[in-house]
């Protein structure tokens, strides 16, 4: 009892059993029928949500007033870029997630010079840099022939068993981000500047440095992201990124990583973009219509927050 | 007395001179960032400073106005609110359908969502929740009611409301006169009546209001529908001009709104708003959105671009006063 009651307290348990509970709602409703293939898609497309989430849940831990607007306008440059250095040809392939990766990067680097040279707040400063790489992308994207190589949408889209080969690498990725976060110097730097930012910098923690790295680490990761993106869909567009504001903000905080800085969670990050997938594919297959889908969608969204409850504030 | 005690007393005096001189030039920046705007219009096309080009280019402000001064209520709290501009867009929808057709409907359904907005309020601040998250998920909850309301463009604003909005008063073009109007309304509101004062405090230090022996949810819910007071009056305002409604009508208007508040002097902790400052912030990105940017024969690729940078500029320009205030 003492046990079950230790798990309840964890603050990434509850996206685990939304995505389950929803995943249970659909087999009840198809019989039993595709079961398997649904949990499959879900992994695929739960992967993009994921890797960017953790880019967000970086910046949000920092503490109140930041988070990354900019995230939906850099994936769509870096699938761009990405597409444009492979030039569908396979032997690029490296080259090009390389540029996507050095373009977000980049975008990141932007974002921190204009919150740190100009005091701009990051709510602000991401969204105005949003506008800007919004424009160099339509000028830049157009009359491209934009088509991945055959060789990386085959990857991208690639599963073993029935287990998309992405998801497995980004499983690797985010235990790697949770050693970062929790074990390593870096990690805790972010969770001390979210906690107190005053308090970590008289400690001696570099304030400006871990911010800057930061940023450029959202940025890279939403840079990389474009670039699969655009393999697994087999292609990119300006608007490829466009779900990614909203999904990024609502898997980490769904996943209990808290609003207030200082508190970040990474396991909840996939529970939450599991669910919020299988969601979409629950309503999907009960066949409701666009209106009743975002209505459920959102209704859904609130209620789950709202049954985890709310931190209390640590100050 | 002394010399010295003389000395220190001036020094003091001229000090506060500088420093109340700083505050000036700082609530004076959304003016200015308004005037700099204008003034870039009159000189690339001097006739649009006209009864009528005013009217033309400032026909979208009334809205944008309104949606701002509606998240600058939420900003006072120290809350954010994402759902404002997809809530405009569904009171567009209702606007144009059920408030034309069956206008005691429209009127209840229109009531109901100020309710759901104070319900918001009260929720947020009983559950201890984070307002982004909730204001983000009611942001697919008002996408997903318009697309019910009205899942294709169409419908037809109330003749009432189109006579409204397409009053031509003498002299001072209507948007302007409205933008003024809302702005005096409001800032006697919240920054000269005594409970205005509670509101804000309620954003500026909560515990030590809550101490005091007011009521912190009573402020929460009080400013939350006052947001959704507003957001009604913007899309209802909005449907007035376009004449029909569309369930993305009003997307852009979150970001607009918040960017609006930000030009406007006010921050995002602290309870520090200015009504005033919030309209100017938003005349002034309603003229730099799109009027400035044709004179300028910036192409349509780098006007989102243009867009960005003007609002660079006008912070920068803000942090290097306030940095001299403090």
């Amino acid at each position: 009892m003492v046990s079950v009651k230790a798990l309840l307290g964890r603050p990434w348990i509850w996206s685990f059993l939304g995505a389950v509970l929803v995943w249970l709602a659909t087999i009840v409703f198809t019989g039993g029928y595709g079961a398997g293939g649904m949990v499959t898609a879900a992994l695929s497309l739960a992967v993009f949500t994921v890797i960017v989430g953790v880019g967000q849940m970086f910046v949000i831990t920092l503490g109140p007033g930041n988070v990354d607007l900019s995230l939906p306008a850099n994936i769509g440059l870096a699938s761009a870029v990405a597409m444009k250095v492979m030039d569908g040809n396979d032997s690029m392939i490296a080259v090009g997630l390389l540029a996507a990766l050095a373009t977000g990067a980049a975008i990141g680097v932007v974002n921190y010079l204009l919150i740190w040279a100009l005091r701009i707040p990051p709510i602000i400063a991401t969204l105005s840099a949003s506008f800007i790489i919004q424009s160099i992308d339509i000028s830049y994207g157009r009359g491209l022939q934009i088509k991945p190589p055959p060789g990386f949408a085959d990857f991208a889209n690639s599963q073993v068993l029935g287990i998309p080969v992405l998801a497995v690498l980004t499983v690797l990725f985010t235990i790697g981000a949770a050693i970062a976060l929790q074990r390593m110097i870096y990690g805790r730097s972010v969770l001390a500047i979210g906690q107190n930012i005053r308090a970590a910098w008289l400690a001696g923690v570099n304030v400006g440095r871990i911010r800057f790295l930061t940023y450029t680490l959202s940025g890279a990761l939403g840079g990389i992201d474009g670039a699969l993106l655009a393999g697994y869909f087999r292609g990119a567009n300006v608007d490829i990124g466009n779900e990614y504001l909203l999904a990024s903000i609502a898997v980490v905080v769904i996943g209990g990583t808290s609003v207030a800085g200082g508190k970040a969670n990474v396991p909840g990050v996939w529970g939450a973009a599991l669910f919020l997938v299988l969601l979409l594919t629950m309503l999907n297959t009960f066949g409701v219509s666009a209106g009743v889908r975002l209505l459920l969608t959102g209704l859904i969204i609130v209620g789950v927050i709202t049954a985890a409850g709310g931190q209390k504030a640590l100050r | 007395m002394t010399a010295a005690s003389v000395d220190t007393g001036l020094k003091a005096s001229s000090e506060r001179g500088a420093l109340a001189r700083a505050r000036l030039l700082r609530g004076l920046l959304p003016a200015l960032s308004l005037a700099l705007v204008l003034i870039a219009i009159a000189w690339l096309n001097p006739r649009a400073i006209s009864y009528f080009g005013f009217s033309l280019m400032l026909n979208l402000a009334i809205p944008i106005a309104l949606a701002t001064i509606a998240q600058m209520f939420v900003i006072a709290g120290n809350e954010l609110d994402l759902s404002i501009g997809t809530f405009v867009g569904f009171v567009g929808c209702v606007t144009a359908t059920w408030l034309k057709d069956a206008p005691l409907i429209g009127v209840a359904i229109l009531l109901g969502s100020i309710g759901v907005y104070a319900l918001l309020g009260a929720l947020i601040h009983l559950r201890n929740l984070p307002s982004i998250v909730v204001t983000l998920g009611m942001s697919f909850v008002w996408q997903g009611l318009a697309i019910l309301v009205l899942p294709k463009p169409g419908g037809k604003a109330p003749d009432w409301l189109l006579a409204i909005m397409a009053f031509k008063p003498p002299l001072v073009p209507f948007p302007i006169i409205a933008a003024l109007l809302i702005g005096l309304v409001v800032h006697f509101g919240l920054m000269r009546t005594s409970y205005g004062v509670i509101l804000r405090g309620s954003g500026g230090n909560p515990a030590a209001l809550g101490r005091a022996g007011w009521s912190l949810l009573k402020t929460k819910i009080v400013l939350f529908a006052l947001a959704g007071l507003f957001g009604v009056l913007s899309g209802m305002a909005l449907i007035g001009i376009t004449t029909s409604a569309d369930a993305n009508i009003g997307n852009g208007y979150t970001l607009l709104a918040i960017a609006g508040v930000i030009l406007g002097g006010g921050e995002f902790v602290g309870g520090r708003v200015s009504p005033i400052g919030a309209v100017l912030g938003a005349l002034t990105l309603a003229l730099a959105a799109s009027p400035l940017l044709t004179f300028m024969h910036i192409p349509p690729d780098w006007q989102v671009a243009a867009n960005g940078t003007i609002l660079i500029i006008v912070l920068a320009a803000r942090v290097l006063i306030s940095r001299r205030e403090r």
